[in-house]
């Protein structure tokens, strides 16, 4: 599978989360949400760049509480818990948001 | 407001019905299948192999001659029918394939075909067929339709366990090139990081100081979630994803408030940050084997006494009733506690010793079920009474909350119903099958909603808890009604000084 932006082609796997962490731009991240039919608002982008930044760091999604956390403080108290991410992200922020950030999905029992 | 969805989501009834017959209904479903990256690390060739029929009959023969059960699961059924409602992904789907006793024909043709006189010379007589392509297919789509529940095997007269049918399934399909990506994915991650999530020793020590501050923010007390510490007396082997996602985490910190206040000197291990051991799932002897040898190292390593089991239905499974065998003898471990021990084993233990008070007023927000996972049901037992598998959670709960009801009688215990996500099935390549495997719990789960006004479903594994977190939406129920029976024992506790 691929996706493609602005004339040019990016490899997916089946789900459609990008095979090369490279890939990622900011074009890719909106054509993504594009098909989803999401608007990334700056919010949105808020949660994209703390995983892309968490992902930099340690080579892997933040878990939940981590994410809540992080973004509770660059949000606002009331903004820091799952419900607020799921208004965001419906079909489940860590999958949802890891592939508009360009990151692996999560694999495990979650 | 129910999740919008591609198929039909089945409508729940005041009574149970047994579905009408739908040919064909679920044949579409299959999961991805692994890619060479997924598969040569666990050992299976990249691709399916140029001559994978006689590849797969001979490895159909090691199987039938490794496992005597697994022969006699291909000779004893006698079509009695009392499988076939069952299971409940035929519940769900409606396709007469999910009968169990279908779905092992599946197998059972084959077999007949070349490990039976009458098959070898009058296949049609006996329904006997030649492995093709298509049967293979037919195998990897049906195969991956079954969570290994085994409730159907509590209905069998010759007790014939389907789990096993599947897990030989599996295995065939895999040693020939077709595994499965989800499941061979994570075993790969197992083995290249240390856990399913591939969760890393510095993210992994990153989360634990998270939930630290979190504990000491809610509570003011200072509640360790110790990794890598020499010289514990426990070490504690729970599913990653009880580090990574809700509900699971709560469940978590409910095991860290309970050693903390028994004042149990307790850590994690980066090396065996995962109970979870997929390698069940796809019926490989040797990858289960290798998945748990990482908790033999890290307890010795860490010079621990006791090894305890997070909330995880399957890994319970494998420790209850193979790690003896496969990762043996725990003669190392101190024999006045049973090795392994569930964690609602461990708590329970303290309970009864007075080591924890309650304020069960706490979870009085709350009216909660039980849903008891498969593996723990029907494959393990805990404390050192029959049927203590029921007993313990429930009196757990009953410690913590003032509101408990169960659900209907043939729902639980022995007789409880899949989450539908089991088995190595929670993925979203299934989602379909996880919706409509998921129906006869939730017409449970309604029915006492109704009754008795239940607010919370608690669980005690991983894979129940993510699988309905995602598909009670599609009911119509709030995803955050399921929780861990150790999220209700920690948010109960009464936290005293530090000892």
């Amino acid at each position: 599978m691929s996706i493609e932006v602005n004339g040019k082609t990016y490899e997916t796997d089946e789900e459609g989360y990008l095979a090369n962490l490279g890939d990622w731009s900011l074009e890719v991240a909106e054509a993504m949400a594009r098909e989803d039919g999401c608007d990334l608002s700056e919010n949105h982008w808020e949660v994209v760049n703390f995983l892309r930044e968490y992902y930099d760091e340690y080579q892997i999604a933040p878990a939940v509480r981590v994410l809540t956390k992080a973004i509770g403080k660059r949000l606002g108290k009331d903004k820091g818990n799952s419900k607020y991410l799921y208004e965001l992200f419906p079909y489940g922020p860590a999958k949802q948001a890891c592939k508009y950030a360009g990151l692996p999905k999560p694999t495990g029992c979650v | 407001m129910a999740v919008k969805a591609e198929f039909d989501i089945p409508v729940i009834t005041n009574v149970p019905r047994t579905p009408g017959l739908r040919e064909g209904a679920m044949a579409h479903s299959r999961p991805f299948v692994a890619k060479a990256d997924h598969q040569e690390p666990l050992g299976f060739p990249g691709e399916l192999v140029e001559d994978w029929h006689d590849r797969a009959i001979g490895r159909m023969g090691e199987l039938l001659g490794e496992y005597r059960s697994l022969q006699v699961f291909m000779d004893a059924c006698v079509k009695c029918g009392a499988c076939t409602d069952k299971c409940h992904y035929y519940l769900g789907t409606a396709d007469p394939k999910n009968m169990p006793v279908a779905r092992q024909d599946l197998m059972r043709k084959v077999y007949r075909r070349y490990f039976t006189f009458a098959g070898k010379f009058f296949p049609r007589l006996v329904g006997a067929v030649d492995l093709t392509e298509e049967v293979l297919g037919e195998w990897y789509s049906y195969y991956h339709q079954c969570s290994e529940c085994r409730r159907c095997s509590v209905y069998c007269p010759y007790g014939i366990d389907t789990a096993e049918v599947t897990m030989a399934g599996r295995e065939i399909l895999a040693s020939v090139g077709i595994g499965q990506k989800y499941s061979n994915e994570i075993i790969g991650k197992v083995y290249k990081i240390g856990n399913n999530l591939g969760l890393p020793e510095p993210a992994l020590a990153d989360t634990l100081e998270g939930l630290e501050e979190e504990v000491k923010e809610d509570t003011d007390v200072d509640v360790r979630f110790p990794l890598d510490e020499q010289g514990a007396d426990v070490l504690l082997v729970t599913p990653s994803a009880d580090f990574f996602a809700e509900p699971h985490v709560d469940g978590l910190i409910g095991y860290a408030k309970v050693f903390h206040q028994a004042g149990i000197r307790w850590t994690l291990s980066s090396h065996a940050s995962e109970a979870a051991n997929f390698g069940l799932f796809i019926g490989s002897q040797g990858n289960m084997q290798r998945v748990a040898m990482r908790i033999r190292e890290a307890a010795l390593e860490l010079g621990v006494k006791r090894i305890v089991v997070g909330e995880c239905g399957h890994a319970w499974r494998v420790a209850y009733s193979y790690w003896n065998t496969l990762i043996g003898p725990f003669d190392f471990l101190d024999p006045d506690y049973p090795a392994p021990q569930h964690v609602c084993e461990a708590t329970w233990d303290l309970v009864q010793q007075g080591a924890l008070r309650f304020n069960r007023e706490n979870n009085d927000d709350k009216v909660v079920t039980f849903h008891d996972s498969c593996n723990v049901s029907r494959a393990s037992r805990m404390g050192s009474m029959p049927g203590g598998q029921f007993l313990i959670p429930r009196e757990l709960i009953r410690a913590a909350c003032n509101h408990f009801v169960d659900m209907r009688q043939e729902t639980i215990h022995e007789g409880t119903f899949c989450c539908g996500g089991g088995g190595g099935l929670l993925t979203d390549d299934l989602v379909e099958l996880r919706v409509k495997g998921a129906l006869p719990r939730m017409q449970a789960l309604h029915e006492v909603i109704e009754q008795h006004g239940v607010t919370h479903m608690a669980a005690i594994c991983a894979i129940c808890k993510s699988q309905f977190t995602k598909v009670l939406p599609y009911y119509d129920l709030g995803m955050d009604m399921i929780i861990s029976i150790h999220q209700l024992v920690g948010d109960a506790l009464e936290l005293g000084v530090e000892r």
